[in-house]
């Protein structure tokens, strides 16, 4: 009998690809349908923000860190000024702190209502991203009421925020904490039991917690693997350790176990959202701080639990108006680095779902 | 295998050309050089710092300085910082440590890239971020930019 | 019978009589297919033009494309960095004529404000023919569909584009 000639094939997803999230770029070799082998090009958004930001003062730089994250444009700004206060030694007065926390969880929600919406479009299921979306604007909408943008907002400063909520923010906001919880079931009802998104997700992807010791990963992905391990609880940052909420832990450490965890991670959001408005006290929302900004020669390493995962900002001052280094450790960075491990073996389908979990961000991934 | 910290020279979370001491904002940085780095990062690990959370590199006028953040995901109060300095700015060599943790592969690629700074041992050794035909490493202070505005 | 307006493109009564470009250009316009691609901030706000609010859809725009051969736009949407600058000349190149471009974003316009640094190209324009410009970091939805009406109104009307002789 004559013997087939085989051989393998070399297929590039992305950039340009409708599932890659952005512009990243997966090279797989493939054997029919199994993945033998693949490897990660980044870079397509590399825009040298950290060069930038040795030639902008700190005030100046606080705007470009919403460009980081920015389906959840606060949390990366927050870490920021954050970083800033603890370099100079500020301290932030009770109400900014209260608001900050508040437009932090939002924006985790925002950043989850995109993954829950995208994850399922990755899969060909176009309902979700719809209802997620309509969320979404509601969220947004309360951006633009609050810091007069929706998506890259410049509100967290350096020694509070901006200016105080107006009026009209808060029957918007209980307006939302009560209609949000029936959603997330509504999502939750499409998704969560959905066969073709169980077959397509179970056993896909398995990252132990070995593994995900091993490959510092953290956030959602982290917890997944059934490490209990979330900044806002082992270091809390502002005042996270005023709030009662859990930390959602799984422990299969598949790709539907990524997805879970952060449907969790939205209820949990919503609970610390509710009790930061019931206790949101009055006083001012800004510390008077020097117009030019010189911090004493020293350095620091700051660390929050942004949307993806842990963002870590490493900031040398120099005593001068412009930070000599700022190093932003970005969560997707590290997050996607075993990609090709959990590629290798499965299917080219599987690529994509695994991606889809990881839940990337290429403006924190290639600064 | 306890007594690796007590070995090393302590020095407060200062650049060296300041001359005001000020109190440091985060643990201690410990110095290592460039021959003993793996067996202190190796040491490290076996007492518990299984996070490297950041690596990253600075540089100063007179040596390169690339920076370990090492935590413990179970023994969550633990902290270090490990600093590695060269002296040698026209061909910065230090010891990888991806053979200890795994996460050190992409972040030292990325200060391959961006800063020129080679890690000896390290499985693939690339660019990462920009192309593969890009000439010099930006983040060094002497990369001149091409000045458009 | 003859129309008024005949050859504007805007057909009125009970005949046509002007070229067939100018009647193929209508229909065109009224049914621009974009590519499907997107790099940094601002794709979020083309996502949410593309759903229930904004709705893109309506104008006949929402179908996405996500092989470049069966699209006519191509949104040149986010930061252009100069390890993207080859794939974007290649997606343009696979597109089949007639396609238009629109640089949507404050960075694929200029180069934003990252135009000092050192990978990023400064603004769509200095390697493709760019039809429309969409200011704003991010625009908002309104604008993006303000820039494919503005599309829309040139192709319709290429001469609106035109500046006259007497400045």
């Amino acid at each position: 009998m004559a013997i087939l000639k085989t051989e393998e094939f070399t297929v590039n997803i992305g950039p340009q690809h409708p599932s890659t999230h952005g512009g990243f770029h997966v090279v797989v070799n493939l054997d029919g349908e199994t993945v033998t082998d693949a490897y990660c090009v980044a870079g397509y958004l590399h825009r040298g923000l950290e060069k930038i930001a040795e030639s902008r003062t700190y005030a100046q730089f606080a705007p470009y860190c919403a460009r980081l994250d920015y389906l959840g444009a606060q949390n990366p700004a927050l870490g920021y000024v954050q970083t800033v206060e603890k370099l100079m030694g500020i301290e932030v007065p009770e109400r900014a702190e209260y608001i900050r926390i508040i437009l932090a969880e939002l924006a985790r929600v925002a950043s989850h209502l995109v993954f829950v919406g995208s994850f399922a479009l990755d899969f060909n299921g176009w309902t979700p991203i719809i209802y997620c979306f309509r969320d979404r604007e509601k969220v947004l909408d309360m951006f633009d009421m609050v810091c007069g943008q929706r998506l890259t907002t410049s509100y967290m400063r350096i020694g509070g925020v901006a200016d105080d909520l107006p009026e009209e923010f808060f029957p918007a906001i209980r307006k939302f904490l009560d209609e949000m919880p029936a959603c997330i079931d509504e999502y939750d009802g499409i998704l969560t039991g959905n066969e073709i998104l169980i077959g397509r997700c179970k056993g896909v992807g398995i990252l132990t917690a070995e593994q995900a010791k091993d490959w510092g990963i953290s956030g959602p992905n982290l917890r997944a693997t059934g490490i209990n391990y979330d900044i806002r609880k082992v270091e809390p940052y502002g005042i996270y350790d005023r709030f009662d909420f859990e930390v959602p832990v799984g422990t299969a450490g598949d790709t539907y176990e990524r997805y879970l965890m952060r449907v969790a991670e939205l209820r949990q959001s919503l609970r610390i959202i509710e009790q930061a408005v019931n206790a949101l006290p009055e006083g001012p929302v800004r510390t008077k701080v020097p117009k030019v900004l010189k911090p004493e020669p020293g350095e620091v390493y700051h660390r929050i639990e942004s949307n993806k995962g842990e963002l870590g900002f490493y900031m040398v001052s120099d005593g001068s108006d412009k930070p000599y280094r700022l190093h932003i450790r970005g969560p997707s960075f590290v997050n996607v680095a075993p990609l090709p491990e959990l590629a290798r073996g499965g299917n080219i389908q599987d690529v994509i779902a695994v991606l889809a979990s990881i839940d990337i961000v290429l403006g924190e991934m290639d600064r | 295998m306890g007594n690796v910290e007590e070995k090393l020279e302590t020095t407060p979370a200062v650049p060296p050309e300041t001359k005001k001491p000020v109190a440091p904002v985060q643990p201690p940085a410990k110095i290592v050089k460039p021959g003993e780095l793996l067996k202190v990062m190796e040491g490290l690990k076996a007492e518990g710092y299984d996070y490297l959370n950041n690596l990253t590199a600075v540089d100063y006028p007179e040596y390169f300085e690339v920076v370990y953040h090492l935590f413990s995901y179970e023994e969550t109060g633990k902290k270090s910082v490990i600093k590695c300095r060269v002296e040698n700015k026209k061909d910065p060599q230090v010891p990888s440590v991806c053979s200890v943790w795994n996460s050190a592969n992409w972040q030292e690629r990325e200060v391959y890239d961006l800063m020129g700074v080679t890690f000896t041992g390290h499985p693939n050794l690339k660019r990462i971020l920009l192309t593969d035909d890009f000439v010099g490493h930006p983040l060094r202070k002497d990369y001149q930019l091409d000045g458009e505005v | 019978m003859v129309l008024k307006n005949a050859g504007q493109g805007v057909p009125e009564g009970k005949f046509y009589v002007g070229k067939l470009e100018q009647l193929f250009n209508y229909f065109r316009a009224h049914s621009l297919w974009p590519v499907n691609y997107g790099c940094g901030c601002c794709p979020i706000e083309l996502m949410a033009v593309g759903t229930a609010r904004y709705d893109l859809d309506r104008f006949g725009y929402a179908v996405f494309r996500n092989s470049p051969r069966q699209a006519d736009v191509l949104l040149v949407i986010g930061p252009v960095t100069k390890k993207m600058k080859p794939i974007i000349e290649r997606v343009y190149a696979q597109m089949p004529e007639p396609k238009w471009v629109i640089a949507v974003g404050n960075c694929a316009t200029s180069g934003g404000p990252f135009k000092d640094s050192y990978n990023i190209v400064r603004g769509a324009d200095t390697f493709l023919p760019v039809d429309v410009f969409v200011p704003g970091c991010p625009p908002r939805p309104e604008g993006i569909l303000n820039g494919f009406l503005t599309l829309k109104k040139k192709l319709i009307n290429p001469k609106i584009v035109q500046v006259s002789s007497n400045g």
